[in-house]
């Protein structure tokens, strides 16, 4: 398969920065991997995601996106492509309606408003809000939200979509159900995802960890990679998965574990078979 | 904040409530025009007989135009005491120097006061069986021919869907700010009207900081889902006359006929 994303040597300034908030970042997405990108505060996330479609335009190096570099002519085309859900539920509404909402991408792209009702009413049945078409943004919960800017992406059938710490404002369950059905959609669609995240155990479940450091790319890595370096994320501001953290602690007191990455339930099999002679 | 009726809607399925919302705007602007048009108090009666049929049509409580009507009853007193302290005519009642009560100022309060009342019915069965976003998609389609002369209708329609929109957001999160300076110890709703106003200041400017914040993130937004502008769009919600919108106009045309038959 081809590639989702390719970008090189990309370098960013916002306009009376000292120093550029992306530099020298390349990396390369095959199509239908899942991707976290994790980094503290401030360490260019957003800023990257924003690159990719065109939102700011790069300083130097290039970005190609489905197979067509990024310029001024392929913009449109380009976010025709990726959709990015982004943090705050609220602030991305634009229609006075669910179905509206959704509806409101294809309308910018002058869909034909017969297809657009088959396809803003299959976008809500794939995220499982065709019950909620008529309601008022308003009056939805915030992982209802974020379904909802999922649903507007899906209509314009991207292949990519870009989770800009989509799950961050969301509790423990609605984030789940957030990534749960990005996980259905990818398998479905064929998508390729590029999730920004806080949340370690979010980055856990990726294909590839991107490890983004003062604008820089840090690491590159699957998850158990990345993870095996406990002490030095936390350095870098990140939160290491809770299991994880019990690990090292663990460890610490004298007690035997396992080397590499553990997810919690890789931990509840090596702390039940701690003391197994079997 | 619940009190207000003007700009409410209530939800239903009557005969009013699915008429095109192009058809109740211009009809209620028609209605409230020719209301004008009655002088005797058999013209004003037919026009309150057919304001009652609508309303009853409307299945929407007749307590709520009442409460309609409230707000406004100052301003109706007011104008009515004008009309009848100082119309001359008819038979005198009672005088007092240059104020008298005359029998063409009682009857002329009395018309003056049935004109406001009608007036605020009509409009307010307008907005209680119209949802704001559809007398918005009403008000675009209706100003569409002035796209010639280069007004930007369709902008203007986002703009105002947007802001549509934001109400219950920007209402939220007022609470919100309200619990946090509240918790902090500012006292909203009391003292005299300079510390009310004071009060206020720790309440709008966090709200304007956050208004220009959301705007910033919904114009990346529809950036990203690709809005360009311009009238190069299609349309997600469309509106079509039925059947009893061409009813309700013939009952318009109707009305005015019988109305320009009974007035003196």
């Amino acid at each position: 398969m081809a590639n989702a994303i390719d970008i090189s040597h990309l370098k960013y300034s916002y306009p009376e920065a000292t120093k550029p908030a992306l530099n020298d970042v390349s990396f390369v997405v095959p199509a239908g991997e899942w991707w976290a990108i994790i980094g503290h505060n401030g360490s260019g996330k957003s800023t990257l995601a924003k690159n990719i479609n065109g939102l700011l335009a790069p300083e130097s190096g290039s970005v190609t996106v489905a197979g067509m570099p990024l310029t001024e002519q392929t913009v449109w085309d380009i976010r025709a492509k990726v959709g990015i859900v982004f943090q705050n539920p609220d602030n991305q509404f634009v229609g006075a309606t669910v179905a509206d909402d959704v509806a409101f991408g294809l309308e910018n792209r002058a869909v034909p408003r017969d297809e657009m009702l088959t396809r803003v009413h299959d976008a809500l049945v794939a995220v499982n809000m065709q019950d909620f078409a008529t309601r008022e943004p308003a009056r939805l919960s915030g992982g209802q939200k974020q379904r909802v800017a999922i649903a507007g992406i899906v209509a314009q059938r991207p292949d990519i979509i870009i989770l800009d710490e989509a799950t961050s404002m969301l509790d423990p369950a609605g984030r789940l159900e957030i990534i749960d059905l990005i996980k259905q959609l990818r398998q479905q669609q064929s998508l390729t995802v590029l999730s920004i995240t806080h949340d370690i155990d979010e980055a856990a479940g990726a294909d590839h960890v991107l490890l983004l450091d003062d604008g820089q790319v840090k690491e590159i890595g699957t998850p158990a990679e990345i993870f095996q370096h406990g002490e030095a994320l936390l350095q870098l501001g990140l939160d290491v998965p809770y299991p994880e953290k019990l690990k090292n602690a663990l460890a610490k007191r004298g007690v035997h574990m396992p080397a590499g990455y553990l997810d919690e339930e890789g931990l509840a099999k090596a702390l039940w078979t701690l003391h197994s002679t079997m | 904040m619940d009190k207000l009726i003007l700009g409410r809607y209530i939800p239903g399925d009557s005969m009013v409530h699915r008429l095109d919302p192009r058809t109740k705007l211009m009809a209620s602007f028609y209605y409230i025009a020719i209301i004008f048009l009655a002088n005797n108090w058999q013209s004003y009666l037919l026009m309150f007989v057919a304001t009652m049929v609508m309303i009853m049509l409307s299945k929407v409580k007749l307590s709520f135009f009442l409460r309609g009507v409230r707000p406004m009853i100052w301003l109706i007193m007011f104008t009515v005491a004008l009309q009848i302290f100082f119309t001359k005519g008819g038979h005198t009642y009672w005088s007092w120097g240059w104020l008298a009560i005359t029998q063409f100022g009682l009857t002329n309060g009395a018309f003056i006061f049935m004109r406001f009342v009608l007036i605020i019915f009509i409009s307010t069965l307008l907005t209680l069986t119209t949802q704001p976003l559809s007398l918005a998609d009403a008000v675009e389609s209706l100003l569409k021919p002035l796209r010639v002369i280069h007004v930007p209708v369709t902008e203007l329609a986002l703009v105002l869907q947007i802001a549509l929109r934001f109400v219950p957001t920007l209402m939220d999160q007022t609470t919100k700010i309200m619990n946090a300076q509240r918790a902090r110890g500012v006292d909203f709703g009391t003292g005299n009207l300079f510390q009310q106003m004071k009060a206020v200041v720790p309440l709008l400017i966090p709200l304007f900081v956050d208004s220009f914040g959301i705007a910033e993130d919904l114009a990346t937004a529809m950036d990203a889902r690709g809005y360009q502008g311009g009238d190069n769009r299609t349309k997600y919600r469309v509106l079509q006359y039925h059947r009893s919108d061409a009813t309700a106009a013939i009952v318009m045309v109707a009305l005015t006929g019988l109305l320009v038959f009974l007035r003196a």
